[in-house]
């Protein structure tokens, strides 16, 4: 093959920059839509009602038993069949990933609420808030202290599976490079483009993650 | 919702035919890249922990790779650009040559990939072993290798079964990327079927059901290691 040809990445950078944005657009809208939906799950299986705290549990381990892409396929195909009128692949993904990135974030902030000591719950429920009160003034801002590391680490995990929404021809990062690359017919230059920006993005997000899981233990 | 139900689809043939073909190719590609990860993410692993300065910085550079670049990317890296990088005649061979070359590139990247994983867990369950152990080792005559072989890998492989079943479960997952290169595996079988017959439900149900019932499997199987493997008396309980 030729040389390596840097002048056709140039070229293309605004229309790359576009891809970039969709997939940190989507990165932020899975990140708060499941840190929200995540949230409420890991209430509900966390609390005294049974049935509820049953149907949660099933929710997260089927998400996690399933891959992406799959979820991806499934609402691609049934949110126009719900809605009944053809919609854009956009809605159908984001849809997909705020469920599927539900259940992952619902696993790790159990973990973050279940890691308050006892003495915090029953010291708040002892002084006359509910539980929703509890769980709101007193276990939350200490849980979200400890767990915000591995939201990082996933937060890092989600954007690089945003490029899987290219099964749907999303134009992501991944999928506008690999667009670029057979059109210009330049492969080598854009697919190792696209790997050294996934690689210092994804970088920067572990060093972040690694240097709040250090100030936490310092502070202790 | 309007939607017209047929669940017969799935017995009829080639359909039928079509999942159980994407079943085994689950399956094989997922068991594949499984042996390739535990192998080296292994042996990547113990040199991680090791003192050696050099290695670690190898080894940490190895994980940190693999770790930050997607892996449908990565697939698409071995499968499009690594041809294009060797001498002429490597590239023919494996774009020509290779039988099926998309399954086996599958299996490489997925293993590969998932070694990075691997080597995490290892690194982090030697590192678990009690620095006594280690040090006694020594003490009494053994050499580094057969204090790993002997004292530090026995422990440190109990330790990381339970993380190391996670990753085993989620490669069968991760098989489904390779799709993305024309491996005929589940999801790929499953998409298939509902844009030749329309009955998505139908179909994705089934990947659906499978995927549960081969992480169901895999979670039995590994519990009964983790209880057969266990050292048994209190003396063990870390």
């Amino acid at each position: 093959m030729s040389s390596f040809d840097i002048s056709v990445i140039l070229d293309a950078l605004p229309f790359l920059a576009k891809g970039l944005g969709l997939s940190l657009g989507l990165t932020a809208v899975a990140m708060i839509g499941g840190l929200v939906l995540g949230l409420v799950i890991a209430i509900v299986r966390l609390s005294r009602f049974r049935v509820l705290a049953m149907l949660a549990a099933l929710y997260v381990n089927g998400f996690r038993a399933v891959p992406l892409i799959l979820v991806i396929f499934w609402f691609y195909f049934l949110v126009p069949l719900l809605l009944g009128r053809p919609v854009g692949a956009l809605y159908s993904v984001l849809i997909a990933f705020v469920m599927f990135e539900g259940a992952y974030y619902s696993e790790i902030l159990r973990a973050g609420l279940k890691s308050v000591r006892p003495g915090q719950w029953q010291a708040a429920q002892a002084s006359g808030l509910t539980y929703l009160q509890t769980v709101r003034l007193v276990v939350l801002p200490q849980a979200l202290r400890k767990m915000a590391p591995l939201m990082v680490t996933q937060g890092v995990v989600l954007f690089q599976d945003t490029s899987l929404v290219y099964v749907v021809s999303l134009h992501d990062f991944m999928t506008s490079a690999s667009i670029i690359a057979n059109t210009q017919n330049r492969i080598v230059e854009l697919y190792v483009f696209a790997a050294l920006v996934y690689f210092a993005l994804c970088t920067a997000g572990s060093a972040l993650a690694q240097r709040l899981s250090s100030d936490r233990q310092r502070a202790h | 919702m309007n939607y017209a139900w047929n669940w017969g689809v799935l017995f009829q043939s080639p359909y039928l035919e079509w999942l159980g073909q994407g079943i085994a190719m689950t399956l094989a590609v997922s068991i594949a890249a499984w042996t390739i990860a535990l192998g080296l993410g292994t042996l990547i692993g113990i040199f991680h922990s090791g003192a050696s300065g050099a290695m670690r910085f190898v080894t940490g550079s190895y994980i940190n790779l693999f770790r930050n670049v997607p892996l449908l990317l990565q697939m698409f890296l071995w499968f499009f650009v690594v041809p294009e990088l060797l001498p002429k005649a490597a590239g023919t061979w494996l774009k020509r040559g290779l039988p099926y070359p998309e399954i086996v590139t599958a299996i490489v990247a997925l293993g590969l990939f998932t070694a990075s994983r691997v080597a995490v867990q290892v690194a982090a369950g030697i590192a678990a072993v009690p620095r006594g152990q280690s040090m006694a080792a020594r003490a009494s005559g053994l050499s580094t290798a057969q204090a790993y072989r002997l004292v530090l890998l026995p422990q440190a492989f109990r330790i990381v079964v339970p993380p190391l079943t996670s990753e085993f479960l989620t490669i069968f997952k991760n098989s489904s990327i390779a799709l993305t290169i024309g491996v005929y595996e589940l999801t790929a079988q499953t998409q298939q079927i509902q844009s030749f017959t329309y009955q998505g439900f139908e179909a994705f149900t089934a990947a659906t059901v499978v995927y549960m019932a081969i992480a169901l499997a895999v979670t039995t199987l590994m519990t009964v290691i983790e209880r057969r493997v266990s050292i048994p008396g209190p003396a063990a309980r870390g």
